[in-house]
């Protein structure tokens, strides 16, 4: 057994309004440079759809994630070793730009500068990739936004598979959900399995997932071996970049931009232990259906002595084991079972979950009452279908997304008998399994949801890892290439400024 | 012999592996941000399959026709192959690949010219290296024509000594050799050498980091912090 922790995240789909807050202060603290303008590290999807960028769910078209030989090894979809390198020159399972969408800016000067005129001046938009007048906007970062596009172009979403999905065109059984989504941080990375240059690496202490922007040579393979297409290519700078989980601020105990910044308290961070022993062996699951209960085997019970001992001596400091004690992610995954993983069936073994939403009874006018599967209403009558969901968070198996959303249910009967009936409804708790403490820790994390429960974030001990603090003094933090880097405008090797803009200096631009 | 072939094939050669040395260091040191392929196939697909593969793996084989037929020395060849029937197997097989590889060039200049994306991010260096490029091509293949008269290999073995004596630090021998040469091998082999130069200021250093390290490795890499 090797023990190793990682920083995870849970996000309560129950919960998400599908604001957006997250997905902007991303971009403003992380991609509002010139070249990552397309690349949003999180973004929010209206589900049923296909989503940024499309049809990324579909594993048939863009090669993403692993596949399982008949000699029960792994290699990459796009390719063991030899096929990756041959495809060197010219990837052919790449998204181009507008696979995501042509990222573009307003000429707004002119509604200052246009002449006297009959008619009122517009601000027309201009590619900020090259610099030319578009005529039309054809698709954008969340260009399906509830339910945007017609149902035939969201049809095509791959968690419609075995779902009879055209009735859902018809207006009266329609259904949306949002989904957020962001880079996974997988034990079994499929991004790093598939760098030629070996520049993606996961962090030992913390799990994140990184690209070291040195290394990186621009291959760009790992854009394909993504399943989750969360790899973007910096056009400008020639890299690769992706999600690094805010590790400046996990590092010190901050909760990473989108969590924080979260109004409605979906996200959760904490740590988690696990066995990096049988990351291979899980990975290597033959029934793709069993991936997200042995990934749950994976996690270990950070209150076992016989886990903190082992710990301990793999290097785990008694902080993160505090932390994984009190972790709001280990207790909706592993305690609860409420989180799900997203698509565990590209055997990446994600470690960003979700809670999934419930949903209003869609049975209960036509029938005149509510379905009731014993003392609770039937999950099956919830107008998102069950297979939708599954096919979502547990690779086709509708079971633990039934057992989840039964419990979502069982805690709203629990705390609605307390507070409304001023009476204890042991059954329902009965029925799925849960405890008095249990209900009642469930409500507080899901309901209440205080800042303290949902970020349980150990810092980092950089203190320790530096073998020299004082020449760390005057560092220039966050930096692209060779530091701090010159005033200078010339460049020996060609490098191009990253917080300058060449294609269009602003929106200061307009026709003459 | 004239002081300019000296400069041009005794001096010039050396300067040339000195900049491109010394500025790759340099470069991989000071500035390993910038050490990249430059892909743009993100912006553009449309072609780029054919394009960027006729080019590389013609470009690939010619590069390696180059090392293999002039640093090769005359004693451990003659064992294998006649010269006449060497000079044959280059021109046959680096016409074979220079075209190739100029049918790409052509394909992936017209792309970066005329896609307005492409054309857009590209720096000046991108657009000029193309050019250096086909230029260089095109003498090389030029030089095919001019060898049809004479088969003997005699110029051949001459370029053969003038590369392998400045490997072996004889500037002076090296510049006399290649002096009786046609102007158009000079001119290739000019040009040849100044891509040395610009390579460690261009996106050509990409060469040097061909992934064949990939194959060896575990799939996964994980990092202590540190």
């Amino acid at each position: 057994m090797k023990i190793r922790s990682q920083v995870g995240m849970v996000l309560n789909l129950d919960k998400c309004i599908g604001c957006h807050t997250c997905s902007i202060t991303c971009k403003n603290v992380w991609t509002s440079r010139e070249g990552m303008e397309y690349a949003w590290f999180n973004n929010v999807e209206t589900k049923p759809g296909i989503g940024y960028p499309k049809e990324w769910e579909n594993q048939d078209k863009w090669k993403g994630g692993w596949v399982r030989n008949k000699d029960g090894s792994i290699n990459p979809r796009i390719g063991g070793k030899f096929r990756v390198l041959a495809n060197i020159f010219a990837n052919p399972d790449l998204p181009t730009i507008d696979d995501y969408y042509e990222p573009f800016d307003f000429d707004y000067q002119n509604l200052h500068t246009a002449p006297l005129g009959q008619h009122q001046p517009v601000a027309r938009p201009r590619s900020l990739i090259s610099g030319k007048r578009m005529q039309k906007i054809e698709w954008g970062p969340n260009w399906e936004e509830i339910l945007g596009t017609e149902f035939a172009k969201r049809r095509k979403d791959k968690n419609f598979d075995a779902v009879q999905a055209d009735i859902y065109g018809e207006y009266e059984n329609t259904f949306m959900m949002y989904l957020p989504r962001l880079c996974e941080h997988c034990l079994n990375p499929a991004c790093a399995a598939s760098c030629p240059s070996g520049a993606i690496y996961k962090r030992e202490e913390d799990g994140i997932v990184l690209i070291d922007q040195e290394k990186c040579r621009g291959w760009r393979m790992c854009i394909s071996g993504c399943p989750y297409k969360k790899i973007y290519y910096n056009w400008k700078s020639g890299k690769s970049e992706k999600c690094i989980f805010c590790y400046p601020r996990i590092e010190a105990g901050m909760p990473t931009v989108c969590a924080e910044t979260c109004v409605g308290r979906i996200r959760y961070l904490g740590v988690l232990l696990y066995d990096a022993d049988r990351i291979h062996e899980v990975a290597t699951t033959p029934d793709e259906k069993d991936l997200y209960q042995k990934q749950l085997e994976l996690f270990l019970d950070p209150h076992d002595p016989a886990v903190i001992k082992q710990a301990l001596k793999d290097g785990v400091p008694m902080s993160v084991i505090e932390a994984a004690q009190k972790s709001p992610v280990y207790k909706m995954a592993v305690d609860w079972q409420l989180a799900l993983p997203l698509h565990p069936e590209y055997r990446t073994l994600p470690m960003v979950w979700y809670v999934p939403p419930l949903s209003p009874i869609q049975n209960a006018a036509a029938a005149g009452k509510i379905g009731m599967d014993g003392v609770l209403p039937d999950v099956d009558s919830l107008r998102i279908p069950m297979r939708y969901l599954a096919n979502l968070l547990t690779a086709g198996d509708e079971k633990p997304v039934r057992h989840a959303l039964k419990r979502l249910l069982a805690m709203r009967a629990y705390k609605r008998a307390e507070q409304v009936e001023g009476k204890q409804d042991l059954a329902v708790l009965e029925e799925v399994g849960l405890s008095v403490a249990q209900v009642e820790d469930m409500y507080r994390y899901l309901a209440i949801a205080n800042y303290e429960d949902r970020y349980v974030i150990p810092s980092a001990h950089r203190e320790e890892a530096m073998s020299d603090a004082f020449g760390e003094r005057s560092g220039c933090g966050f930096s692209f290439g060779s530091g701090c880097g010159g005033s200078s405008d010339a460049n020996l090797f060609g490098a191009k400024k990253a917080n300058r803009r060449d294609i269009i200096q602003t929106v200061q631009i307009w026709e003459d | 012999m004239s002081k300019l072939n000296f400069f041009l094939f005794g001096v010039y050669p050396y300067i040339a592996l000195a900049i491109c040395l010394i500025g790759a260091w340099a470069r991989f040191d000071l500035a390993q941000y910038t050490w990249k392929t430059g892909s743009s196939q993100m912006l553009s697909n449309k072609g780029m399959r054919l394009a960027s593969n006729l080019f590389h793996v013609g470009i690939l084989f010619v590069l390696a026709g180059h090392f293999v037929g002039l640093l090769t020395p005359h004693a451990v060849y003659h064992h294998v192959i006649s010269t006449e029937n060497k000079q044959l197997l280059a021109m046959v097989s680096g016409g074979f690949f220079g075209l190739l590889c100029l049918i790409g060039l052509l394909m992936l200049i017209h792309r970066r010219l005329t896609n307005a994306r492409v054309r857009a991010s590209s720096s000046t260096s991108d657009i000029l290296l193309l050019f250096v490029l086909l230029a260089q091509l095109l003498l090389g293949l030029g030089t095919i024509f001019a060898s049809t008269a004479h088969m003997d290999g005699s110029v051949m073995v001459m370029l053969g000594h003038w590369a392998q004596q400045i490997v072996t630090l004889q500037p002076q021998a090296a510049a006399e050799s290649i002096a009786p040469v046609g102007f158009i091998y000079k001119a290739h082999v000019a040009l040849g050498v100044t891509l040395f130069v610009l390579f460690p200021f261009t996106r050509l250093v990409h060469v040097v980091s061909a992934p064949v390290w990939y194959l060896g490795r575990r799939y996964q890499i994980v990092r202590q912090k540190g």
